[in-house]
């Protein structure tokens, strides 16, 4: 016993004081995507050509990308042609699917529910997760919300053990034909009104797997979608900020 | 009776299909378990269709290694519509023949278990063996399931939507009031086709396929196709570059086995160490996220190198959070196996036996808990690892403990190693050009992921493109013992035994 209370001492007090101080993100972290000025027709080409998952478009003369399709990959190729970067900005959740599409206006990040929503769920949101499809970094990352250092509960958010419980649906992955079935059967469990959330690449698109017959391209092709949560896998500040956007604590 | 006619070969070679000879499958099957009582195990089983055609003979390969020797034996025969099912006499090969008829439609004549695996449609244009409907997709856990009969007998089904944040899965258990007289496991439901994606490639979107194929062995999976492609093109990547993967295993490794600690201690209700860990692996993490951006490592392994250099204050970083974090680390984990209640509750539970372990063909941490010395860092090194590994870790008891007590020590280990190979970096370039594939090869790539060896082969076509992708997860072999453990055992023990597990559904399922 004794013991136990020296290692508590020791290993001291470890959440973070996330939302009112920033997070300190590494260097190399890859958030928000600026997106170069002044291309030229060339590079704007190349750097669509080059996207092994068609992020990015051509938007009259524009470079645009779909942040529901970006992997925020390391290698980005249209980093190559000079065409964008990436920034240390994690906030990235968005309400609408259009509103991932990212050219040279500001991005908008999500906004907090309805009145009649956000008094329902505004002080306590249950929800949950169903995994259809995912790598299990999704699901590792949103268990890590759980953790001391972001001690979840503390925003009155929960992941329950029973659609029955939960206010709404968090999913990860792109929906394989394996899943679909017991994934709109959770969804039909879950008592109206409730929210679906869209965490993840894959949940949004597809992810690496958009162009595999065996998978669906996102959860937004079968279910109404209230929020999306882009990243390969989005980075735990990417969840809760979106999460307590939703929620209109940010 | 056919000794000669074996291909062996190390790891990271590649090999011309043309010296591999083509056996009849009755020399294939005699040689095959000729090799296996000789202390060969199955790292690989997989077909591929002799061509395009319709109906088409399937060429069998089986890669089997025989760890002692740092060697790989090859071996391969065609078969067409059924064959006679090796499983009777070679039990660990039960999942890959389920694979073959399932893929391929063909039927393993006499073997004992045979029910789909991922519940998919044939890869070619065959009749499915349990006649499921082409026209439509399978329904995934539509099986015949064991079951046992009886008074007081009944059956628990659990999935495939869990109760916490985990991957889906359906289990199935026949119990007897509290005790487990056997449980099922049917997976399938994050099939994603991974394999037909990688065929006709290189593609530039493999590497982020791989990378998700188990995004918790980003880093064994990236490095096993990283050394595939290498081997293929005949080049090898800069040492540093290898040195810098080995160090990101090792941080993959640390920071899912100090998770897993944690939710075994939380599993038994030992709340100090579970949050402790909680927070420690996520430490782990970042410190990966500070080497490449991604917590999981992703965009680091690269066929060529890496993608990022462990360079000046990174390295300095490096060295003085490892120290922090190590000395966090010991007090936490000390804490949980100082713990007599922890420990009452961790000996006795869930064993497999060394023979069944052996018979299933177990790897990794979960062999390494049955005594089995199975470790391919040791046995077939590759890169900085050649010369530089020793000390694997063993247990005997088979037990949850022994699981839990690998791990432990596995973390120290691998904060030694970490501590060496900062020591050494060799400088240098960290990627190298890789040059085309060799047409019409083989070869076979082994990495120790933190669940045990990631086992990716790749045969090439005429004009070097990939033909056929295999992969093997640890995962895919150790499901079976999870099964096996839960036998005489109390339900309410599942939890424990699972987490002491901690198998991976996605890359079991691919």
């Amino acid at each position: 016993m004794l013991s136990i209370i020296r290692e508590r001492l020791r290993q001291g007090h470890r959440t973070a004081k996330f939302p009112k101080v920033e997070p300190t993100l590494p260097q190399r972290f890859r958030g928000l995507p600026r997106l170069h000025e002044n291309l030229t027709p060339e590079v704007i080409g190349a750097a669509v050509a080059s996207c092994p998952f068609t992020a990015l478009s051509n938007n009259a003369g524009e470079l645009r990308i779909d942040l529901g399709r970006c992997l925020f990959c390391a290698d980005c190729p249209a980093i190559a042609h000079g065409a964008l970067s990436f920034s240390n900005d994690y906030r990235l959740a968005s309400n609408l699917r259009e509103g991932l599409l990212l050219d040279d206006e500001a991005y908008r990040l999500a906004d907090k529910l309805g009145e009649r929503m956000l008094k329902l769920f505004g002080r306590s949101l249950k929800l949950r997760q169903v995994s259809a499809g995912g790598c299990n970094a999704c699901e590792a990352d949103i268990n890590v919300l759980g953790t001391l250092v972001f001690d979840l509960g503390r925003f009155g958010i929960q992941f329950v053990a029973s659609p029955r419980h939960a206010d709404g649906m968090l999913v990860t992955g792109p929906v394989t034909e394996n899943m679909k079935s017991a994934l709109l059967e959770t969804y039909a469990a879950i008592p109206e009104p409730k929210l679906v959330i869209a965490s993840g690449a894959c949940s949004i698109a597809g992810g690496p797997f958009c162009s595999s017959p065996e998978v669906n391209q996102g959860v937004g092709e079968l279910l109404p979608v209230d929020l999306y949560i882009p990243g390969c896998p989005p980075h735990p500040y990417t969840v809760l900020d979106g999460l307590l956007r939703l929620l209109g604590k940010r | 009776m056919n000794r000669a006619t074996l291909v062996r070969f190390r790891h990271g070679f590649s090999v011309p299909l043309v010296e591999i000879p083509q056996l009849s499958y009755a020399q294939f099957r005699e040689s095959l378990l000729e090799e296996v009582a000789a202390d060969a195990r199955v790292s690989a089983y997989f077909g591929r269709p002799v061509s395009q055609e319709k109906g088409a003979e399937i060429e069998i390969f089986a890669i089997l290694a025989h760890d002692w020797r740092g060697e790989l034996a090859l071996l391969r025969t065609r078969v067409s519509g059924s064959f006679p099912s090796l499983t009777p006499e070679c039990p660990q090969l039960h999942l890959f023949e389920r694979e073959l008829a399932e893929q391929f439609g063909l039927r393993p004549e006499g073997h004992p278990w045979l029910k789909p695996v991922r519940f998919h449609r044939p890869w070619v244009e065959v009749a499915d063996i349990w006649g499921r409907p082409q026209s439509e997709h399978p329904i995934p856990g539509d099986m015949e399931f064991y079951r046992v009969a009886g008074e007081e007998v009944h059956e628990v089904a659990v999935g495939p939507v869990h109760a916490g944040v985990i991957e889906p899965g359906h289990f199935r258990f026949q119990c007897h009031g509290e005790e487990v007289m056997h449980l099922e496991i049917s997976l399938g439901y994050q099939y994603r086709g991974i394999e037909q994606m990688l065929i006709g490639g290189p593609h530039p979107a493999d590497i982020y396929q791989l990378e998700a194929a188990a995004g918790d062995t980003s880093i064994g999976h990236a490095t096993a196709y990283s050394q595939l492609l290498e081997s293929l093109s005949y080049s090898a990547p800069p040492p540093r570059a290898q040195t810098i993967r080995a160090i990101a295993l090792e941080l993959e490794r640390l920071a899912n086995h100090v998770g897993d600690i944690g939710a075994l201690a939380g599993d038994v209700g030992f709340l100090p160490t579970a949050s402790f860990c909680g927070r420690l692996r996520g430490d782990y993490l970042n410190l990966t996220a500070e080497l490449c951006g991604s917590r999981f490592g992703r965009g680091l392994v690269r066929p060529g190198g890496v993608g990022f250099d462990l360079n000046g204050e990174l390295l300095q970083t490096f060295k003085e959070r490892l120290k922090g974090l190590e000395r966090d680390t010991r007090g936490a984990i000390d804490l949980c196996f100082d713990s007599p209640s922890v420990l009452a509750r961790f000996e006795g539970t869930g064993p497999v036996s060394t023979d069944d372990a052996e018979a299933l063909g177990l790897v990794g941490v979960a062999a390494r808990a049955c005594g089995l010395v199975r470790d391919s860092r040791l046995h077939h090194p590759l890169g900085s690892w050649a010369g530089g590994f020793d000390t694997p870790i063993i247990e005997l008891d088979g037990d949850v403990f022994a699981r839990a007590n690998v791990r432990h020590r596995e973390v120290y280990a691998s904060l030694e190693l970490i501590k060496q190979l900062l020591k050494r970096l060799p400088g240098g370039e960290i990627s190298a050009p890789l040059g085309p594939l060799a047409p019409d090869s083989l070869a076979v790539s082994l990495c120790e992921g933190w669940r045990g060896e990631v086992v990716h082969t790749a045969i090439t076509d005429a004009e070097g493109r990939i033909d056929r992708y295999k992969i093997v997860d640890p995962s895919f072999h150790n499901w079976s013992g999870l099964a096996m453990s839960l036998r005489g055992q109390q339900i309410s023990d599942f939890p424990l035994c699972n987490k002491s597990f901690n198998l991976s559904y996605c890359g079991f399922d691919l």
